[in-house]
């Protein structure tokens, strides 16, 4: 099936001079230490040791790691961000104006260069049994809520990023959801970066989902600098789904083409729950998206969706892990890319079936849309399957946009750039359109418009 | 109105019309028939713009002007349209969205206030009425699943809404059952007008009977081999186009 995929060995990872950084980093975490969020508490300063260790090992990752084979992030390790982000700027709301969800009433919590800023937020209605906080307010008070639902889902300790996230975070969301609860109104979570050169921002988001709950989270990264601007977003999404729950997990990344935007989220699912995710990417210089899941049980949905739309040398990976531990559960994914200029894509999917996962239905798509003929998508699936009684299948396709369709709309008196501009939307809305918010589709589209309005002529 | 003189052309290098003459004047609705082959859609694509179809010789007009001079969406947006043989599948972009760009480029280009989504639902829901348009089919991505009658009714759809100058509608009538090709005739008609040229391409007297043709043509291997008023038709379905000296 995928034959059409394009696969090119990325050339070495350069002179990564990973103890230099690993040292530098360790510098900063040891002047930063003391300020961060937390830092009275035992339990939390050994954690932020051990996940600066555990960096300090293995350094930034390189390309002779088989997750990092594509992603070079050489010209990452160039820049010498300021890791813990001190005072925050203050940024008025005209600012963030176009950055914010509309139509709908939600809540909205709102970070400048990371840190909450609760002037710029609002809850919306709080059922009983729903808790949004930021994360920074409850590990300043004492962080129990925390501490207590921490182990629940656990991104993997050695993954340099996480680690990274875990020794400098300094604020986010907690979000819990009582058991049975539905919240009605989306959690917006938009995060802003003011724009200072070499800002870092490490977000840390929880989600800790009970029993037959339901809730829709959308993360919505940008930055109201100046597009060069180089800035580090480092976040990691942690989730937790108990039985029955139902978690729909949105989010746009808008940053400016300096940026580099590093994503992980940890998915936990227990048995019949429903995890949908959808990112929407137009910004940042090099965008990885990394996503693990682990379905625990039966009867579980999982869908994972994205689309990426890139030009100039924009650099974007989708990397995702679905570990089916049970017997009996679905998980699909449908990954988009759209690319110009120079632009380049990484698709890696891992799919492992475990032993005891019979009958599990995995389904994998990976399609690709080439505006010029610099650009580049790799695409790589790679299934670990140890059952016997599995459905799994897995495609990529390369692709350009369709001359008979750009005649057909030009017949109609649309011009060539509005043309396609329309059959980029289409092949992208398609995924836009699954989202079960329409006030989130505007969100999304309006982002994917602005990219689109930009295209060449 | 359309003024075609000895136009050769050829299609990847092909030589396929070999020095076709035709014109249709405003308030007249031709027909132009011939075998598999003849040249008919390449003679349409070539109007419409599409890449790769090469003039060699000859020349079109259209309202006095050159319109082989014109890019593909110009030509639309001065009123020429092209019912599709075969109309394009677009997966994504909701039939709604589509004919709004397409009727707003059209209406800008002819110096007319674009319309807004609202008011666009109102004119299309109308028009919806009158050709008996399924209302759901137009919520739905272009052509994508469309059975080949509704792709059909969806091109005339088009043309009424965009109410072009000169219409050519190829093979718009080709596995259509009676009750859509009496939807299809019957927006044919409407649009029948003093200031309008419409031709139709089609292989069977059938639709003719609905829409009755000032002049009928038969097309075979790049030129036209025989003219004639609405009669003709009834003649070629006697006699086939091997009687006419066409090779059929
Ligand atoms: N893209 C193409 N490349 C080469 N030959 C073509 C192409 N399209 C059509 N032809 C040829 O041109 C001739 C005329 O085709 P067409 O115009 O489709 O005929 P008709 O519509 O009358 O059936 C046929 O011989 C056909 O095979
Ligand atoms: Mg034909």
């Amino acid at each position: 099936m995928p034959d059409s995929v394009r696969r090119r060995n990325a050339d070495g990872a350069g002179s990564l001079t990973t103890t230099d950084i690993a040292a530098s980093y360790k510098r900063q975490f040891a002047a930063s230490r003391a300020g961060l969020p937390g830092a009275g508490l035992r339990w939390l300063n050994d954690l932020r040791d051990d996940a600066i260790e555990r960096f300090a090992l293995t350094g930034l990752p390189t390309q002779r790691l088989e997750d990092w084979k594509y992603t070079n992030l050489t010209p990452f390790a160039k820049t010498q961000f300021n890791l813990a982000t001190a005072a925050p700027a203050r940024i008025d709301r005209e600012r963030i104006e176009r950055f914010l969800l509309r139509g709908v009433p939600h809540h909205q919590l709102v970070f400048i260069d990371g840190r909450y800023d609760a002037s710029l937020s609002q809850l919306g209605t709080m059922p009983a049994g729903l808790v949004i906080r930021s994360l920074a307010a409850i590990l300043d008070e004492g962080g129990e809520e925390f501490a207590e639902h921490f182990p629940r889902v656990g991104v993997n300790r050695d993954q340099a990023f996480a680690a990274l996230n875990t020794a400098f975070m300094a604020d986010g969301a907690f979000i819990r959801v009582g058991r049975g609860v539905c919240v009605e109104e989306p959690i917006h979570l938009l995060f802003v970066t003011s724009g200072a050169t070499a800002t870092a921002t490490q977000p840390r988001i929880f989600v800790i989902a009970e029993a037959g709950c339901a809730l829709t989270l959308l993360q919505t990264y940008a930055d109201v600098g100046t597009d060069e601007t180089s800035s580090l977003t480092n976040a990691v999404t942690e989730i937790s789904a108990a039985p029955g729950a139902i978690v729909r997990d949105y989010k746009l990344q808008r940053e400016g083409t300096g940026a580099f935007h590093i994503a992980t989220t940890a998915v936990r699912l227990g048995s019949d729950a429903v995890y949908d995710s959808f990112a929407l990417a137009v910004g940042a210089r090099l965008c990885r998206n990394e996503i693990h899941a682990v379905l625990d049980g039966g009867g579980i949905g999982c869908r994972l969706k994205g689309a990426h739309l890139l030009r100039g040398r924009q650099h974007a990976d989708t990397t995702t892990v679905i570990d089916h531990a049970r017997a009996g559960s679905r998980s699909e994914e449908d990954y988009k890319c759209v690319l110009d200029d120079a632009a380049r894509s990484v698709f890696q999917g891992r799919i492992i079936v475990r032993p005891d996962a019979q009958k599990t239905d995995a389904r994998q798509m990976n399609r690709n849309l080439l505006l010029s003929r610099q650009a580049q998508a790799d695409s790589k699936p790679e299934l670990r399957i140890e059952a016997d009684d599995v459905k799994c299948s897995h495609g990529a396709t390369i692709g350009e946009l369709d001359a008979n369709s750009v005649f057909y709309l030009r017949t109609r008196g649309i011009d060539e750039k509005a043309a396609r501009n329309l059959l980029i939307e289409g092949f992208i809305g398609e995924l836009v359109d699954e989202v079960h918010v329409g006030s989130v589709q505007v969100h999304l589209r309006q982002a994917m418009w602005s990219w689109l309005s930009r295209s060449r002529a | 109105m359309l003024e075609i003189r000895n136009l050769h052309a050829r299609v990847d290098g092909k030589d396929i019309l070999r020095g076709l003459t035709l014109s249709v004047n405003a308030g007249e609705v031709h027909a132009l028939m011939g075998p598999n082959g003849s040249g008919k859609s390449t003679l349409a694509y070539l109007i419409a713009g599409r890449a790769g179809y090469e003039r060699t010789d000859g020349e079109i007009l259209y309202q006095g002007r050159d319109l082989l001079a014109m890019n593909v969406e110009e030509r639309a947006r001065e009123g020429v349209f092209l019912g599709f043989q075969y109309p394009v599948e677009i997966p994504g972009v909701s039939a709604l969205t589509f004919l709004k760009s397409s009727v707003n480029a059209v209406r800008k280009h002819r110096g007319l206030a674009e319309y807004d989504a609202m008011e666009f639902l109102k004119v299309v829901r109308e028009k919806a009425k009158q050709l008996d348009m399924p209302d759901g089919l137009l919520q739905r991505p272009v052509n994508v699943g469309f059975s080949g009658g509704e792709k059909k009714r969806h091109e005339i759809f088009q043309m009424a809404l965009l109410e072009p100058t000169l219409a050519l509608l190829d093979e718009t009538d080709s596995g259509l059952d009676i009750d859509a090709l009496r939807v299809v005739a019957s927006g044919i008609n409407r649009l029948r007008d003093p200031s309008r040229a419409i031709l139709v391409i089609t292989h069977y007297q059938r639709l003719l009977d609905y829409v009755v043709p000032d002049r009928i043509h038969v097309m075979a291997q790049g030129r036209l081999v025989k003219s004639g008023d609405k009669t003709l038709a009834a003649e070629l379905e006697k006699t086939g186009y091997a009687g006419l000296g066409a090779a059929a």
